[in-house]
């Protein structure tokens, strides 16, 4: 199977009845990359991979493999090789016979079957279970028999529906490093498909960040980390604080929002004029605590979490609003402290309507201390 | 009472029985074990013994020896075979395609499953009068065809073997598609399209993945259907030809019970028909314990 330049995904849409499952997939894959599709459960990304491996018709847009156009033509004409979340192992089949099965269906001569298969096998270290049937493997064990299997035929596209989901966390973090390896060794393209964002993050070259069946964002892992291009996408990349406040001031770029009874400079991401509606929205890690003596936002610690080097902190302001931060400072549930704000961390994005508003985090909400 | 006791030597028994899965949980097997030794082996063993004594003197496989000296009588059982083996594998080979078609969901699913299972209900005199009027030598088949003049005379379908073997289609077909469906929605249906992803065609994808997971559910269903149709009797009498063609061992043990009043020899009888579904059985069995047997990684 020869690969391909650029595989383009150009406005591709699948409809379940009336609900739009995917809709208006325009991507751009080039050979070689590492692309993560992210977003929550339900945002179309295993609609879209399904689509393009060819398990799932589109009902709009089409793709093209160079000048090639595949959306029409069945899975097994494609040539991609897909991990299942599940693994989809043959379950009557020994792992060595999982790993030729694709090698056999394209009658390839048995001594190349042979050969390639062992590679495969010795390539996942699994050289002391070929015998074995996948029923008798460990979760990592079967992952790693689903991806020798899914690479075994140097596919053109490697496609991954959340593979690391049914496994332990240690597990996890290996089988990450696993697949970048194989992805860099064999140098495969890959989709890989999860809702994961620490794990998108640190395996993809680009990111597509979807919701509700669209693409919110597309963009390198530290384009979307740094600046999201709307407020949910800021929620599913760890903006933990999401405040629905209305704009005070606006100067250019720079925005004042009330918070706490004082007030807070923002970086505006998109059209804000004073009096609008905003979300701001800034990660826990930029805010911090100090106990120095300055103006600006007090408040009481409510909420503690050990997690190793910092702690997790909740806050309450003396407003009500209550504000995720991180410190490396030993402090208690009760304390007073002040809150500073990584200066131009702090993200203000316009929103589109009453409707389109995080639902706000008061302390009435919360735990009572 | 023995946890508050302390470490005793009853404790110690106790404990011992537990781990082999011995307490008192066990009790409420004892129903079941009744309802099978009184229903089952005790009217087995007694025919059996029963037909160690016949009823004219003699010696004790005197029976036995008669039967299979008389061709009349041992033809029975190849009349049986050839027409529950054919029968048995027609009604499984015909389920797969359609309970294959039948996976998953789509619109009149539960209307389609009705129309083919219904024949279960209606039970075999109904499935005959059903079969003479519509096969019989002036049934509608019979005067469609001869009103288009394809054929001079009727065909003649019942009434011997063919209206016996329709009517175990008939009856034995819904049995087979339940089974065979519930077996292949315990296949996992994302392995096909694994293989696809792999460059299995259609056909490549049934050979290579379902139907060797399938094909122990298949046995099991044979044997069923099998079962199930070696002991016909009301259609070998009723759309057969009871003299002849359709003579079935059932029958024989029948005319030996309730015609010459011999349960010594209907006992016999019974007792080979037993033993002859049980080879066949015995086979089919040993075959399916080669196959993969394991999970299907379905729903189950």
């Amino acid at each position: 199977m020869s690969g391909f330049d650029q595989l383009s995904l150009d406005g591709v849409g699948r409809r379940f009845g009336t609900a739009d499952a995917l809709a208006d997939l325009d991507l751009t894959i080039e050979r070689g990359e590492f692309i993560a599709l992210l977003g929550p459960s339900g945002c179309g990304k295993s609609t879209a991979l399904n689509c393009l491996a060819g398990l799932l018709p589109l009902t709009a847009g089409s793709i093209w493999q160079d000048d090639q156009r595949i959306d029409t033509l069945p899975p097994e004409k494609r040539g991609f090789g897909m991990v299942f979340q599940n693994y989809a192992l043959f379950p009557h089949l020994t792992v060595r016979d999982n790993i030729a099965f694709g090698l056999r269906m394209r009658r390839l001569p048995k001594e190349e079957v042979r050969r390639r298969t062992d590679a495969a096998i010795d390539m996942v270290r699994l050289e002391e279970h070929a015998g074995k049937l996948p029923g008798q493997l460990s979760g990592g064990q079967q992952q790693r028999v689903a991806i020798a299997r899914a690479t075994v035929l140097e596919p053109s596209l490697v496609l991954m529906d959340e593979p690391l989901s049914n496994l332990d966390a240690k597990l996890r973090l290996e089988m990450r490093t696993e697949i970048r390896r194989l992805h860099q060794s064999l140098g495969l393209t890959t989709v890989y498909v999860t809702h994961d964002q620490e794990e998108a993050l640190s395996m993809a070259d680009r990111l597509v960040v979807m919701r509700l069946g669209r693409v919110q964002q597309i963009g390198t892992p530290e384009e979307v980390h740094t600046k999201p291009t709307t407020w949910h996408v800021a929620d599913f990349m760890g903006y933990r604080n999401l405040l629905p406040v209305s704009a005070s001031r606006v100067d250019g770029d720079a925005v004042t929002v009330p918070l706490g009874g004082t007030t807070v400079n923002g970086v505006a991401q998109g059209r804000v004029v004073a009096g609008d509606e905003v979300v701001a929205a800034v990660r826990p890690e930029d805010v911090r605590l100090g106990n120095e003596d300055v103006t600006g936002l007090k408040g009481r610690v409510e909420v503690v979490e050990y997690q190793g080097r910092e702690l997790a902190v909740e806050v309450a302001l003396e407003d009500g609003v209550r504000l995720h931060a991180r410190t490396d400072r030993k402090v208690e549930a009760g304390e007073h402290v002040t809150i500073t704000v990584t200066p131009g961390r702090l993200l203000v994005y316009p929103s589109e309507g009453p409707a389109d508003r995080p639902a706000a985090e008061l302390a009435s909400a919360g735990l009572a201390v | 009472m023995s946890a508050t006791a302390g470490p005793g030597p009853t404790l110690n028994w106790r404990h011992r029985l537990a781990e082999r899965g011995v307490d008192r949980k066990l009790w409420l097997l004892l129903p079941a074990t009744i309802f099978v030794l009184v229903l089952f082996i005790y009217p087995f063993l007694y025919g059996l013994s029963l037909s160690f004594q016949p009823m004219n003197g003699g010696s004790v496989l005197a029976n036995y020896q008669r039967f299979f000296n008389d061709a009349y009588q041992r033809d029975t059982i190849f009349t049986t075979l050839k027409i529950a083996l054919p029968a048995a594998l027609l009604n499984v080979f015909a389920a797969v395609p359609i309970a294959f078609r039948m996976r998953g969901r789509f619109r009149g699913k539960r209307l389609m499953t009705t129309v083919l299972v219904v024949p279960i209900t209606l039970g075999t005199v109904l499935t005959a009068q059903g079969l003479l009027n519509f096969l019989g030598p002036t049934g509608w088949f019979n005067r469609v065809l001869m009103g288009l003049h394809l054929i001079d005379g009727p065909i003649r379908l019942t009434n011997n073997y063919w209206g016996v073997f329709f009517s175990l289609i008939i009856t034995g077909f819904p049995f087979a598609f339940l089974l065979v469906l519930s077996y292949l929605s315990g296949i996992d249906p994302t392995l096909e399209r694994a293989a696809a992803t792999l460059g299995a065609s259609r056909s490549q994808r049934f050979r290579r993945i379902t139907l060797p997971l399938l094909a122990p559910g298949l046995a099991t269903t044979f044997l069923l259907t099998f079962v199930l149709a070696f002991s016909v009797f009301p259609s070998a009498v009723l759309v057969g030809n009871p003299a002849g063609s359709t003579r079935v061992i059932s029958l024989a043990a029948y005319q030996a019970a309730y015609e010459q009043y011999d349960y010594s020899y209907a006992s016999a009888i019974a007792m080979i028909m037993g033993a002859v579904e049980l080879v066949v059985v015995a086979i089919v069995l040993v075959w399916r314990a080669r196959l993969y047997t394991g999970s299907t990684g379905g729903k189950g």
